[in-house]
């Protein structure tokens, strides 16, 4: 599903945070990247997710080499790929209300009229009343705006989804809801993951398999 | 709970917020607090973000919204109270000097412009007045933090270093109580297991620490007891050993929290925690609860015995996290 291979990235050419990285997963499968903070694992991730160029090395997804990345990828592949980050706060825009954050990805790709069946059905799986959904991000707590970022992540229908410290911040009942949700979801659609992240326990009971990045991204060993 | 009130470095009885929000609706964030902490005893305050806690923390630093309103009390030492002491004297006298405050984001909470060197003379000259390296380099020494890293700015350290530069800072003023809110958010397990083994050392030198942490896991490894927060109110207290272990929790949303780790059953609670501006009449976990009955649905359960529950739990096997993370 995802191929990374020789990945050199960061936002200094000078001292690249990613250093010829390669990493795969394949089709429905879960893989956990297993490093500390600080690693260069998420923007690895941000890669992944299309949102980060990288400055060598090659990705294909699908079986499809990319070519661009950010506003630069073609729609198929944008929207082929979900994400969610550690921090809510700073992945939503606080003037929209839950029910648009989860809405905007359908709204952006002109697919404006699926809006009110795909929120309906969202909702409930990621456990958010509709009192909840007319509520603005300063309005509800971190794990309900992760809920909803989650949602938001899934409303297309992502053949792969990419979860950078989805639960760092949350408590333990927060984090297995939200790993219940992927997990069903995957279930149904079979969707691949990679779930990055530091909780080594976490990603092990949550991932078909672990991968560590300290040891080996240095030698260019392929990490999947 | 409380072991010896005289003894205790904070004592906190009853202690309540509410926010005034525009249109007059109240918001109930902390209920009747009741806990106290002992020279020497590290207590986790435990529950998810939101329950309350903290909120509770800042109530006990004096840095809550001019909306808040607090009644009960929290004394510190046996003779100041740190909801009617007033800005002046708690600035003056407590911040720094008699709590010392561990952050949830040190890079957030060190000067971005000044190297830790400066950051660390700074706070010796204020609370202590003793100048000199010798002395920055005996504050770096207290929190393990490397002499060869004291001219760096704060973006220049990893976390962990950050975390201990702070810690270094909260420790300068000998306070006798640690204040440590979530101080392992984002660190890896290895940094997490060495922060709160630094802090569980300055404990045994004799201070009191409170910990705010949503991680059971953090909290497990440092605690001598621990206080569940939910929805406002404390609803349980109990020494770590028997809570972590066997017997296990009492209360039904303490056993669900560590249920859902994943080192045990990954199962969460369903439902999410009530609004705290709309709290139900009852036990505010009863609609999450697999053995409410009417009662619980109606009288809400008072704290007693370390306990907020109609129907608590006893006797429930379970195994410690340490040890089941060592089976999988
Ligand atoms: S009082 Fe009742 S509803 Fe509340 S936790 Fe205890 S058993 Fe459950």
């Amino acid at each position: 599903m995802l191929e990374l291979t020789r990945i050199t990235a960061g936002y200094d050419r000078r001292a690249p945070v990613v250093r010829d990285v390669s990493l795969i997963v394949g089709h429905g499968e879960a893989v956990g990247l297993l490093g500390p903070s600080g690693c260069g694992k998420s923007t690895l991730a941000k890669v992944a997710a299309l949102l980060h160029r990288p400055d060598a090395g090659t990705m294909t997804l699908d079986g499809t080499v990319v070519r661009g990345w950010r506003h630069r990828a073609p729609q198929e592949q944008r929207t082929a790929v979900g994400v969610v980050f550690q921090q809510p706060r700073l992945s939503a825009d606080p003037r929209l209300s839950l029910r648009e954050l989860i809405a905007q990805p359908l709204r952006s790709t002109g697919r404006r009229r699926e809006v009110p069946a795909r929120v309906a059905e969202l909702a409930p799986l990621v456990g958010l009343s509709a009192e909840l959904l007319e509520r603005r991000p300063h309005a509800v707590s971190d794990g309900q705006l992760q809920r909803a970022c989650l949602a938001r992540a899934l409303v297309l229908r992502p053949g792969l989804l990419i979860c950078d410290e989805m639960t760092a911040m949350l408590d333990a009942s927060t984090t297995a809801a939200l790993v219940a949700v992927v997990e069903a979801y995957r279930a149904e659609s079979g969707a691949a993951l990679l779930a990055v992240g530091h909780d080594r326990v976490l990603l092990e009971r949550w991932c078909d398999r672990t991968v560590r990045w300290g040891e080996r991204n240095a030698e260019s060993v392929p990490l999947g | 709970m409380t072991r010896d009130h005289a003894a205790a470095v904070l004592d906190v009885q009853n202690l309540s917020v509410r926010f005034r929000m525009r249109g007059g609706r109240d918001i109930a964030a902390v209920t009747g607090a009741r806990f106290s902490v002992a020279p020497g005893e590290c207590l986790a305050l435990v529950g998810e973000s939101g329950c309350g806690k903290s909120v509770l923390a800042s109530a006990l630093l004096g840095l809550l919204p001019a909306n808040a309103q607090t009644t009960g009390s929290a004394v510190l030492g046996g003779d100041i109270d740190l909801l009617t002491a007033g800005e002046r004297t708690l600035a003056r006298t407590v911040r720094g000097r008699r709590i010392g405050l561990v952050p949830q984001s040190p890079a957030a909470h060190l000067t971005p412009v000044r190297t830790v060197r400066a950051q660390l003379e700074e706070t010796l000259r204020e609370l202590t007045g003793v100048r000199g390296a010798a002395a920055v380099r005996e504050a770096a020494a207290r929190a393990s933090f490397p002499a060869d890293h004291l001219d760096r700015y704060p973006h220049e350290l990893s976390g962990g270093l950050a975390q201990r530069a702070a810690t270094a800072l909260a420790l300068i003023g000998d306070a006798p109580l640690l204040l440590a809110d979530e101080p392992t958010t984002g660190l890896d397990r290895d940094l997490v297991e060495r922060t709160v083994d630094e802090l569980r050392r300055h404990t045994d030198e004799g201070r009191a620490l409170l910990i705010i942490t949503h991680d059971l896991a953090a909290a497990e490894r440092i605690a001598d007891r621990v206080a569940v927060m939910y929805a406002g109110r404390i609803v349980e207290i109990a020494d770590a050993g028997p809570f972590f272990g066997a017997p296990g929790p009492r209360h039904p949303y303490a056993k669900g929290l560590l249920d859902a780790l994943p080192e045990r059953d990954f199962a969460p609670i369903p439902g999410m925690p009530p609004e705290l501006g709309a709290l139900p009449d009852g036990c505010a976990f009863a609609a999450r609860c697999t053995r409410a009955d009417a009662r619980c649905t109606t009288e809400r359960p008072a704290f007693d015995d370390g306990l907020a529950c109609h129907h608590g739990l006893t006797g429930r096997a379970s195994h410690s996290l340490t040890k089941a993370a060592a089976d999988a």
